[in-house]
């Protein structure tokens, strides 16, 4: 027992030792933290962030801007305070030279002071918290994805652009929920009929969806991410409700939830800055790289992840590798000089970017998939509502 | 509010109140037979469902693959018995909170490994795939109502097995006085394996059955863990007389609240505080209610016999 443990001891000193002297070996290369939830309930989410991110790295040969690039994967297991300890461990251990990705806004909004205060450039490549797109923004701050309201902002547009008289509103009851109702209702000038906030992780709808049919609508809006949406869109589906009221929803069919939902979701809409069937160039190899790489359907969460990736490598080349140079990088990061996913694709004074919204609607495929597919353009080369509050030009 | 619109949520509230009792009952059982707090009961309802994924897409059939993930829940209840809770006979509660704990954050990951965090569904069976028309606008699935009907079903199977069955009796006896029941010749170890496979199979049954209707993903039992302990608290620990009234009650308050509680308010206050202080009373009402019954009945409704 006691040999076999110094054994055991003695083999992991060689490894550790030939793991340090391969590390010296090579010459410094670019370091980025991506930052991603890969475990609990929503890591499907942080699953497509990541395999997005890194096909873009593996696309460029396993560099970025032409340097070998070491990425650095941490889960922040959906927790900020587990968020910040790795983020910290990313910057004072690892001295990384961005971090990138975060999906879920509560743990951008821990992160964030961390990193722009360390004056490390933060990709996001997806939480777009109004906090950090107003006063709170920073040069170190890039959005590689969107506002958080702009989403909701697209159905509330389209709903009142169809001249819907009267809707019923649903989303968990915290802030992100209310959020997402605000959000709809600051284009949507109809009548509410009713708003209900649910309890987070609620699994069971049928008391709710039994109002709505009460209510006889002329829409539904919903934001109800995850399995709750899973279970929402089937349900919904199942009260035969699909057939007569529009399910309007942000964030609750995408390709994270098709899987499960399938053809359940046919013909439900969500609002998107992106859709696999976008008629881009750059989109059309990246679905086709994604799914021949991953077997599964990029959702927006991947395609995010792939522009953050190729944001960062456009402005690692821009600088010919120097990355000490802060002014210089950034402004290489502002002039997004990369062939975006989703085409039309700058930044805006608050460095979120400005980009087309659409309204999708989930459809099938030749191939027998369902997917989210472009319906009509709501926004064209549009800015969140709070860069004039952000204070940088 | 329609009188129609008020029966179809007693009806969505009794569904509820029958899946919760599918869980809470083994719960309760193994709780009040073998003084285990089994925390791993969740995580028991999420292995039914992805059993059941698994054996619905291997044979095609949702009737072959109901009694084979039910088969291999038992066998994994008695894996787990023997490898975990055995050791924790007569331990502190402590530890075996513990250590079920540590069970929940294992299956969850290991499920996560073997089929992926995205949410999976079950197919419905065909027989049960259609729906009737119970207000306007509104279709029923019949499959929700046939939930109904196996929940009641398993309620008065259990009914009768514990008060009319020589396994019962045991049972019975076991919840009151385990030593005694050891002393005069019964193998209360085998008798507390079958006990704990058999709640571990009820769960998954659970689980199986909410699989069509509810996703499939890791976690999902985390939830419904919660409001069985409530269940099983305001039914009074053992009593699986309790726990179906209890479930029966917390399913209708819960989904009775969520209902009209927020419209009720608007009665009495501002439309836009109402929407507020709604939902967040609406969720606080079983709560209220366990409080309520634990001050005026601290052993529960239907306490066991010490």
């Amino acid at each position: 027992m006691v040999s076999g443990r110094t054994v055991c001891r003695a083999g992991i000193a060689a490894a550790l030792a030939m793991l340090l002297s391969a590390g010296t070996a090579l010459a410094d290369p670019v370091k980025v933290g991506l930052v991603s939830t890969l475990s609990g309930p929503s890591a499907v989410l942080g699953q497509h962030m990541r395999d997005g991110f890194l096909l873009a790295v593996k696309e460029m040969g396993g560099k970025l801007g032409g340097q070998e690039t070491e990425v650095i994967v941490v889960d922040d297991e959906l927790k900020p305070d587990v968020a910040v300890q790795k983020v910290k461990g990313l910057l004072d251990r690892d001295k990384v030279d961005f971090v990138a990705g975060v999906v879920f806004s509560n743990v951008m909004g821990a992160v964030v002071k961390p990193v722009t205060g360390n004056e490390t450039f933060l990709v996001s490549g997806n939480a777009g918290p109004s906090t950090i797109a107003g006063a709170g923004c920073s040069p170190f701050f890039f959005s590689a994805s969107y506002q958080n309201d702009q989403n909701h902002e697209v159905l509330g547009q389209y709903a009142q652009s169809k001249g819907f008289k009267k809707v019923v509103l649903m989303a968990p009851n915290y802030q992100a929920g209310k959020d997402a109702l605000a959000g709809f209702k600051r284009y949507y000038k109809g009548e509410v009929v009713d708003e209900m906030y649910t309890q987070l992780g609620q699994l069971d709808f049928s008391a709710e969806l039994a109002k709505v049919a009460a209510a006889k609508p002329d829409a539904f809006f919903t934001f109800m991410p995850g399995g709750m949406g899973v279970n929402l869109v089937k349900q919904y589906r199942q009260a035969g409700l699909a057939d007569t009221i529009p399910f309007l929803s942000a964030f609750t069919v995408d390709e994270t939830t098709l899987p499960a939902t399938g053809e359940a979701a046919l013909g439900f809409y969500s609002g998107a800055p992106w859709a696999p069937d976008l008629d881009v160039p750059a989109n059309k190899a990246f679905v086709a790289a994604f799914e021949k790489e991953y077997g599964y359907i990029p959702a927006l969460y991947a395609a995010q992840g792939y522009d953050a990736a190729r944001l960062i490598d456009s402005a690692i080349k821009a600088t010919g590798g120097k990355l000490s140079d802060k002014a210089a990088v950034r402004a290489a990061l502002k002039k997004a000089d990369f062939a975006s996913v989703r085409g039309n694709f700058k930044f805006n004074t608050n460095q979120f970017p400005i980009q087309d919204f659409y309204l999708v609607k989930v459809g099938k495929r030749a191939d027998g998939k369902v997917e989210t597919m472009v319906s009509e353009k709501v926004f064209s080369n549009y800015g969140d509502a709070y860069a004039a509050k952000c204070e940088m030009k | 509010m329609s009188t129609t619109l008020l029966l179809v949520q007693i009806l969505n509230g009794l569904q509820l109140g029958i899946l919760l009792f599918l869980v809470a009952g083994g719960l309760t059982l193994v709780f009040g037979v073998m003084d285990v707090i089994n925390l791993a009961h969740g995580v028991q309802y999420m292995l039914g469902a992805y059993l059941m994924v698994t054996a619905t897409a291997a044979t095609g059939s949702f009737w072959l693959g109901l009694p084979l993930a039910l088969a291999a829940a038992l066998v994994l209840g008695l894996v787990l018995e023997r490898l975990v809770i055995r050791p924790l006979y007569g331990r502190d509660h402590l530890e075996q909170v513990l250590a079920t704990f540590g069970i929940i954050l294992f299956v969850n990951e290991a499920v996560k490994m073997i089929w992926g965090a995205a949410p999976l569904s079950i197919p419905m069976p065909d027989a049960l795939s259609g729906s009737i028309r119970l207000m306007d606008g509104l279709n029923y699935p019949v499959y929700r109502l046939a939930l109904l009907a196996a929940g009641l079903g398993v309620a008065a199977g259990l009914y009768v097995l514990v008060t009319r069955t020589r396994s019962g009796m045991l049972l019975r006896a076991g919840a009151s006085n385990a030593p005694m029941v050891s002393a005069l010749g019964v193998d209360i170890t085998a008798l507390f394996a079958k006990v704990f496979a058999f709640g571990a199979m009820l769960a998954a049954f659970a689980g199986a059955m909410a699989g069509p209707i509810l996703s499939v993903e890791p976690g999902m039992g985390d939830g419904l863990l919660i409001l069985a302990f409530v269940v099983i608290v305001i039914g009074g620990i053992g009593s699986i007389r309790g726990a179906f009234i209890a479930a029966l009650l917390v399913g209708l308050i819960d989904t009775l609240g969520r209902s009209f509680l927020t419209d009720l308010l608007k009665l009495v206050m501002p439309a836009s505080d109402a929407t507020q202080a709604g939902p967040a009373l609406a969720s606080m009402t079983v709560y209220l209610l366990m409080a309520g019954v634990l001050f005026f009945r601290p052993r529960g409704l239907f306490p066991a016999p010490a």
